[in-house]
């Protein structure tokens, strides 16, 4: 298969989106196609879009789809779908220029204990899961979960490792994790069913500050070892 | 202010929500029973979403450390101030000292009790709710305690002594309730409906599914026979409303409530309905659900009755409290 038709596949509008209602005031966009940041940008960009419809109080960007949440049922509701449709088939990718984050990590050790299962895992040592992790930037998609955790693109499908069958009951605030094909940093201290390799100070949610939140969609990150404990 | 004397676990400060920051993770928390809450605050001439306190295991016990005019809305249960009988869905004034007491509910499972002028804690982020995962908003961003205090405004109302007619009375529940242990809500399919077996889709409407003790205000897991997908399907993390249907892989449904992630990634299955999850909020562990297949104008015209029950019951305290005042010999048009 040539590249043309590839490239042709992924801006294809026949692989139309799944649209549905959520109950009565919600209603899930879902856009078709692999997880790529070609996508996300796409759907920051119908993000930004329906921000402007008047019927929306709250969106909620997740993976490659759009939670619109009306303030009122909408009359019509597939009024609404054919207004996302048009805008997803013709609106360009939206670029943030997000902040980039440069921030250290303590790899290994208790709290980042999961980094024996990512070896196992992945069939590479310590020091190569630790490299492969630091060596790539990754890009905040999407904000949710937990009041400031971001879902990072960008992993290294090397070191991706699925979630732990038995969650850590009380993994730290600040815990460095892969959960799939994602990374993160925990944003709350309790269960996480994602494998912890490392720790941070940095606390991503204060809802005295404005905002609250630290990352936001479309921030950078890099991360550098701080110190490493195998 | 007002002195908790006694508390069990999970009884917190709540209002309507804290909807706006989903965006940022943060979830909606805010009562369960929103009705409940807005029948408390219409008796008492406040505003909407004047904070209360949700109570979620009996009994609880508190002080009135200034005069107060209160309402405990939600539940039946027995309730005593100072030792004398008063009545749920009722306004009530409390002197400076005296001690209210609400035991284990008859009826219902989350009380609320409303205070004139609304419980005074501080606003974060738009709301007075308690934001258990984020500990913030509400009291110091936890559960209420036995010593803690809460500030009120010291308002009292000049009658008291009125009511409002409980909804489980005012408003019909989509089907007869042949049974008092099995609660009836109706519920929109949702996205991957298509993606479950038939006899998945069709257990899904006709199992009595029940409440099982890993209920709270994050969602309630439900237990019966599994429901099974046609096959596997892994999803990306998509938002999450309250009344949301999930399945899980063992197949047992979860609801999701008030304190809900604001993303998940389950396989998604049916909406209750915004004019029905009062009632989940006042169904208790144990008791079984059944669910309705409606359709979207059907789940839309279900909140005619709810907002038609607000607005009398808006117009019925209007009358009463002037009809009262007239009586008394007040001066009518004074503060409601």
């Amino acid at each position: 298969m040539n590249t043309d038709i590839k490239n042709d596949v992924a801006r294809d509008t026949t692989a139309a989106p799944a649209i549905n209602m959520i109950g009565t005031r919600a209603m899930l966009f879902e856009a078709p196609g692999d997880f790529t940041m070609a996508h996300q940008r796409r759907v920051w960009a119908l993000m930004d879009a329906a921000q402007a419809r008047p019927d929306v109080l709250e969106l909620i960007p997740g993976v490659t789809n759009l939670m619109l949440i009306f303030s009122a049922p909408p009359e019509r509701p597939q009024a609404v779908a054919e207004w996302l449709c048009h805008a997803w088939n013709t609106l360009p990718e939206r670029h943030i220029e997000g902040h980039l984050f440069e921030i250290g990590v303590r790899y290994g050790g208790a709290l980042g204990e999961d980094l024996e299962a990512v070896c196992a895992h992945s069939g590479l040592s310590a020091q190569d899961v630790i490299s492969i992790h630091h060596g790539s930037e990754y890009t905040v998609c999407a904000i949710g979960s937990a009041p400031g955790f971001g879902y990072l693109h960008g992993l290294d499908p090397r070191i991706a490792t699925p979630r732990k069958t038995v969650p850590s009951l009380n993994m730290q605030a600040g815990t460095v994790i892969i959960g799939g094909m994602q990374a993160g940093i925990s944003a709350l201290t309790g269960p996480n069913g994602w494998n912890s390799i490392g720790f941070t100070d940095l606390r991503l949610f204060d809802p005295h500050k404005q905002p609250p939140a630290l990352f936001a969609v479309g921030d950078r990150i890099r991360f550098y070892p701080e110190s490493i404990e195998l | 202010m007002i002195t908790i004397l006694e508390t069990s676990a999970l009884n917190t400060v709540q209002d309507l929500g804290r909807p706006g920051y989903r965006n940022l993770g943060v979830g909606t928390s805010g009562a369960m029973d929103a009705l409940a809450l807005q029948v408390g605050n219409i008796l008492l001439g406040n505003q909407i979403d004047d904070a209360c306190i949700e109570l979620q295991t009996y009994p609880f016990v508190l002080r009135f450390d200034a005069p107060a005019t209160f309402a405990v809305t939600g539940i039946d249960a027995l309730i005593e101030l100072d030792g004398r009988t008063v009545l749920p869905w009722m306004v009530e004034t409390a002197a400076a000292g005296q001690v209210l007491r609400i035991g284990p509910p008859k009826a219902g499972a989350r009380g609320y009790i409303c205070l004139a002028g609304g419980i005074e804690v501080p606003v974060v982020l738009g709301s007075r709710s308690t934001q258990l995962r984020g500990s913030f908003g509400g009291l110091d961003g936890r559960p209420l305690e036995a010593g803690d205090t809460l500030g009120t405004t010291g308002t009292t109302l000049d009658i008291a002594g009125y009511g409002a007619l409980p909804p489980a009375s005012a408003l019909d529940a989509v089907a007869e309730a042949q049974d008092s242990k099995v609660i009836h809500l109706r519920a929109l399919p949702a996205t991957d409906y298509a993606l479950f077996t038939p006899e998945a889709q069709k257990r899904l409407w006709e199992t009595a599914w029940r409440i099982t003790p890993q209920s709270n205000r994050v969602g309630y897991r439900l237990s019966g026979t599994p429901l099974e997908l046609r096959h596997r399907v892994e999803l990306r993390s998509y938002g999450v409303i309250a009344g949301l249907v999930q399945v899980p892989p063992a197949g047992e449904p979860i609801v999701q409530l008030a304190d809900a992630n604001t993303v998940g990634g389950y396989p998604r299955i049916a909406t209750v309905i915004e004019a029905d999850l009062w009632r989940l909020a006042q169904a208790r562990i144990g008791m079984r659900i059944r669910l309705h297949e409606c359709s979207f104008a059907e789940g839309v015209a279900a909140m005619q009755p709810v907002n038609a029950y607000l607005d009398d019951l808006r117009t019925l305290v209007a009358r009463y409290r002037s009809s009262a005042r007239c009586r008394a010999g007040m001066k009518s048009g004074a503060k409601a």
